[in-house]
C-alpha cells in the first residue's frame, strides 16, 4: 500500500503524497458525516416532533428538542384512532404473507433448482418477467377478480396476491441451486423420496436464504400500500400505511402531532428489526442486485 | 454490435446449466416432471391467479369501456380499440402526469446513481474506520415506509419548515416547496434519492468489492492517476452492476405514487401528478379501461427503459 502511494507521488513529482492523503481523507470524512447527517436529520424530525405537544409543533421559530415532551400524541392515536387494530392488521397480513413466501417459495424454488422437468424454462421464464411488472400494472383487474371471489374488504383478500411472488422463488432457486448435486444424488441413491429430501436435505441448509426471504417479504408487506388502499374499504381492515396516509390527506391533514406519532408507529417495528438484523436485510437486498 | 443473444437479462446468464444427472433407478422424466409440478404447485396455482392472469387481463380491460358498474357482468362490455389510449393522449392532465413521470426518472435515477456510487467507492477504499456504521445510517432510510417518511417530510418541507431552517442558516430563503409548482418536483425527487439510495448503494459496495484490489492497482502502477484507473478500470467492470440498479431504479422510479397521494395530491396544478397517481384517480373514478389503458403505458415504458439500459450498459462490455 505505502509502496503504491509512493508510486502515485512519483509520478506526479510536484505533488507530496504524505500531505496530501491526510487531507483528502479528512475531506472525505467531513463529506460523509455531512451526508450522514442529512440522512438521519428527518428520523430525528420525527421522533423528537412526535413526543411534542401541540403548542410546541406549531409553534414559529420550531426547536429541535420538545421543552415538555408528552406521549399524549401516541394516546390519542390508541384511544381515539384505532392505531392499535390497524397495527394488528399490518403484523397479520405481513407474517401470514412471510410463512406462505417461505413454504410456497422454497418449494417451488427446490424443483426449479434441483429437478429437470417438462415446462420449466417456460415457468421460470414467466417468473423472471414478473419480477419486473409493477403492481400498478395489475391493481384494476386484480380487484375485479379478488371483489368477484367474494374477498374484497377481508384478510384473505390482502393477504392472498402476496402469499407467493417471483421475487421469493428467484431467490430460493438461487440459493438451492449452489447447494452440492452430490448431497442430493446420494440421499436419492438411499431411496429418498423427493419431498423426504427437500425436508432433510434441502430445507436445513437454506436456512440463510431463508431468513433473508422471511425479512425482506416482511419488510414490503409492512410497507405495502397501493394494494391495502385499494382492497380495504372499511377502517376495521386498514394496515398502517393505508391508515395514515387517509388520516394524513384527511380532515386531520394538519395535525402534524399525530401523524408525527403515526409515522413513528409504522417506522419504530421495522427499524428495531433492522438494527438488530442489519446484516441480513443489507446482505439480501446486495445479494439478489448481484444475482 | 449487440446481438440478439446480449440482450438476455444477467440473472438468466447462470440458469442454463448442464442438466442435473438423471435419477439412476430408471424412473423416468414422466416421473420427475410430475413430482416437479406437484412442488410447484401451491405456487404456480397462486401465481397464475394473482400475478399472470391480471397482467393480461389488464391488457384486455385497457382496449374495452369497462367501469366499475360492469365488474359483475363482465360480458356487457364492449370492445374499443385504442380508444382509452387515444383518450389518454388527448387528456392534458395524462399528458403533464406522463412529463412529470419522465421528469421525476431522468433527473432521479442519475442523482440517485452518481450519489451512491461515489458514496459507495468512499465506504470501500477511501476510509477505513466507522464503515459499517456510515453503511447502518445511510441504508436506514430505504427500510421506511414511503407513506410515513412522505408525512415527515411534508412537515419537513413546510414553509417555516427544517429545510428552510436549515437553508436560512446559509443565508439562503427557501421557497414554499410543496406549493410551488416549480419546486414540487424537485423536493418530491430530493425526497426519493433520500429514500431509495441505500439500496444501489450496497449493491454497489457488492460489486466493488467483487473488484480484485489488483488490477487498480497495476494501473497505479503503470502510471493512471487514481481518477483514471477509476473511469478505466473500476467503471467498465461495474458495467453488470450499473445494468441492475438502472433496472431496479428504474422500476421503482416510475411507479411513483406514495409521494404525490400523500405530499401533494398531484398538485399544486398537476405539477407533482404521475401516471400511477393518474391511473389509481380513473379507478376511483370508475374508469376501469382508462385506468388499464394507463398502466400499461407505464409497462411499455419500463420495457423500454429496461431494453435502453441493456443497451447502453452491456453493449461495450
Amino acid at each position: 500500500m505505502t509502496a503504491t502511494t509512493t508510486t502515485t507521488g512519483a509520478a506526479f513529482g510536484d505533488r507530496r503524497p504524505s500531505r496530501r492523503v491526510p487531507t483528502a481523507r479528512l475531506v472525505l470524512y467531513g463529506a460523509l458525516v455531512l451526508g450522514l447527517l442529512a440522512t438521519l436529520a428527518p428520523f430525528a424530525w420525527m421522533f423528537l416532533g412526535s413526543v411534542k405537544p401541540t403548542g410546541e409543533i406549531v409553534a414559529h421559530p420550531s426547536s429541535w428538542l420538545p421543552r415538555s415532551p408528552t406521549f399524549a400524541n401516541f394516546e390519542q392515536l390508541l384511544s381515539k384512532q384505532n392505531f392499535g387494530l390497524y397495527f394488528l392488521n399490518s403484523t397479520v397480513v405481513a407474517v401470514a404473507c412471510v410463512l406462505g413466501n417461505l413454504l410456497f417459495c422454497s418449494m417451488a424454488g427446490y424443483a426449479f433448482a434441483k429437478i429437470e422437468f417438462a415446462g420449466k424454462r417456460l415457468l421460470f421464464g414467466l417468473v423472471l418477467t414478473m419480477l419486473i411488472i409493477p403492481g400498478v400494472t395489475t391493481f384494476v383487474p386484480l380487484f375485479v377478480l379478488v371483489s368477484n371471489m367474494g374477498l374484497g374488504n377481508s384478510y384473505l383478500g390482502l393477504i392472498l396476491p402476496f402469499l407467493v411472488t417471483p421475487f421469493g422463488v428467484f431467490i430460493m432457486r438461487q440459493f438451492i441451486r449452489d447447494i452440492p448435486d452430490a448431497l442430493v444424488e446420494a440421499a436419492r441413491l438411499d431411496g429418498a423420496g423427493e419431498s423426504r429430501i427437500f425436508l432433510r436435505v434441502i430445507l436445513p441448509l437454506t436456512r440463510p436464504a431463508l431468513a433473508t426471504l422471511a425479512i425482506l417479504t416482511f419488510l414490503a408487506q409492512w410497507n405495502n400500500f397501493l394494494w391495502p388502499l385499494v382492497i380495504a374499504q372499511t377502517e376495521d381492515h386498514y394496515t398502517l400505511p393505508v391508515a395514515l396516509a387517509l388520516f394524513s390527506t384527511g380532515a386531520n391533514g394538519t395535525n402534524y402531532g399525530l401523524l408525527l406519532a403515526g409515522a413513528v408507529t409504522v417506522v419504530t417495528p421495522i427499524i428495531l428489526l433492522f438494527l438488530a438484523l442489519q446484516r441480513t436485510f443489507i446482505q439480501g437486498i446486495a445479494n439478489t442486485g448481484i444475482k | 454490435m449487440t446481438t440478439a443473444t446480449s440482450l438476455k437479462p444477467v440473472r438468466e446468464k447462470s440458469s442454463t446449466r448442464q442438466p442435473a444427472q438423471r435419477s439412476r433407478h430408471g424412473s423416468g422424466r414422466l416421473r420427475r416432471t410430475v413430482v416437479a409440478w406437484a412442488f410447484c404447485s401451491p405456487f404456480v396455482l397462486l401465481f397464475a391467479t394473482f400475478g399472470i392472469w391480471p397482467v393480461f387481463s389488464s391488457l384486455s380491460m385497457s382496449v374495452t369501456d369497462i367501469t366499475s358498474r360492469d365488474v359483475r357482468t363482465p360480458f356487457s362490455v364492449n370492445f374499443v380499440g385504442l380508444e382509452n389510449y387515444t383518450a389518454l393522449f388527448d387528456d392534458p392532465t395524462f399528458v403533464r402526469a406522463a412529463l412529470n413521470t419522465l421528469y421525476f426518472v431522468a433527473v432521479g435515477i442519475p442523482l440517485t446513481m452518481v450519489l451512491s456510487l461515489a458514496v459507495a467507492v468512499a465506504l470501500n477504499s477511501g476510509i477505513q474506520r466507522a464503515k459499517g456504521l456510515f453503511r447502518v445510517a445511510y441504508f436506514a432510510p430505504v427500510v421506511t415506509s414511503i407513506v410515513a417518511v412522505a408525512v415527515v417530510w411534508r412537515y419537513l418541507y413546510k414553509p417555516d419548515g427544517m429545510i428552510n431552517s436549515v437553508l436560512s442558516v446559509v443565508g439562503i430563503s427557501g421557497p414554499d416547496w410543496l406549493n410551488d409548482p416549480t419546486w414540487s418536483m424537485p423536493a418530491l425527487i430530493l425526497m426519493a434519492v433520500w429514500r431509495h439510495f441505500g439500496i444501489p448503494m450496497v449493491i454497489f459496495l457488492a460489486g466493488l468489492q467483487s473488484i480484485p484490489p489488483e488490477l487498480h492497482e497495476a494501473a497505479v502502477v503503470d502510471g493512471a492517476s487514481r481518477w483514471r484507473a477509476f473511469r478505466s478500470v473500476t467503471l467498465p467492470l461495474l458495467r453488470p452492476t450499473t445494468l441492475v440498479v438502472a433496472i431496479l431504479l428504474s422500476v421503482s422510479y416510475l411507479q411513483f405514487f406514495e409521494e404525490p397521494f400523500v405530499m401533494t395530491s398531484g398538485g399544486p396544478l398537476d405539477s407533482t401528478t404521475s401516471i400511477s397517481y393518474y391511473a389509481y384517480q380513473q379507478f376511483g373514478f370508475g374508469n376501469y379501461g382508462l385506468a388499464s389503458a394507463a398502466s400499461y403505458v407505464l409497462v411499455t415504458a419500463i420495457a423500454l427503459l429496461s431494453l435502453l439500459q441493456f443497451r447502453i450498459f452491456r453493449a461495450r462490455a
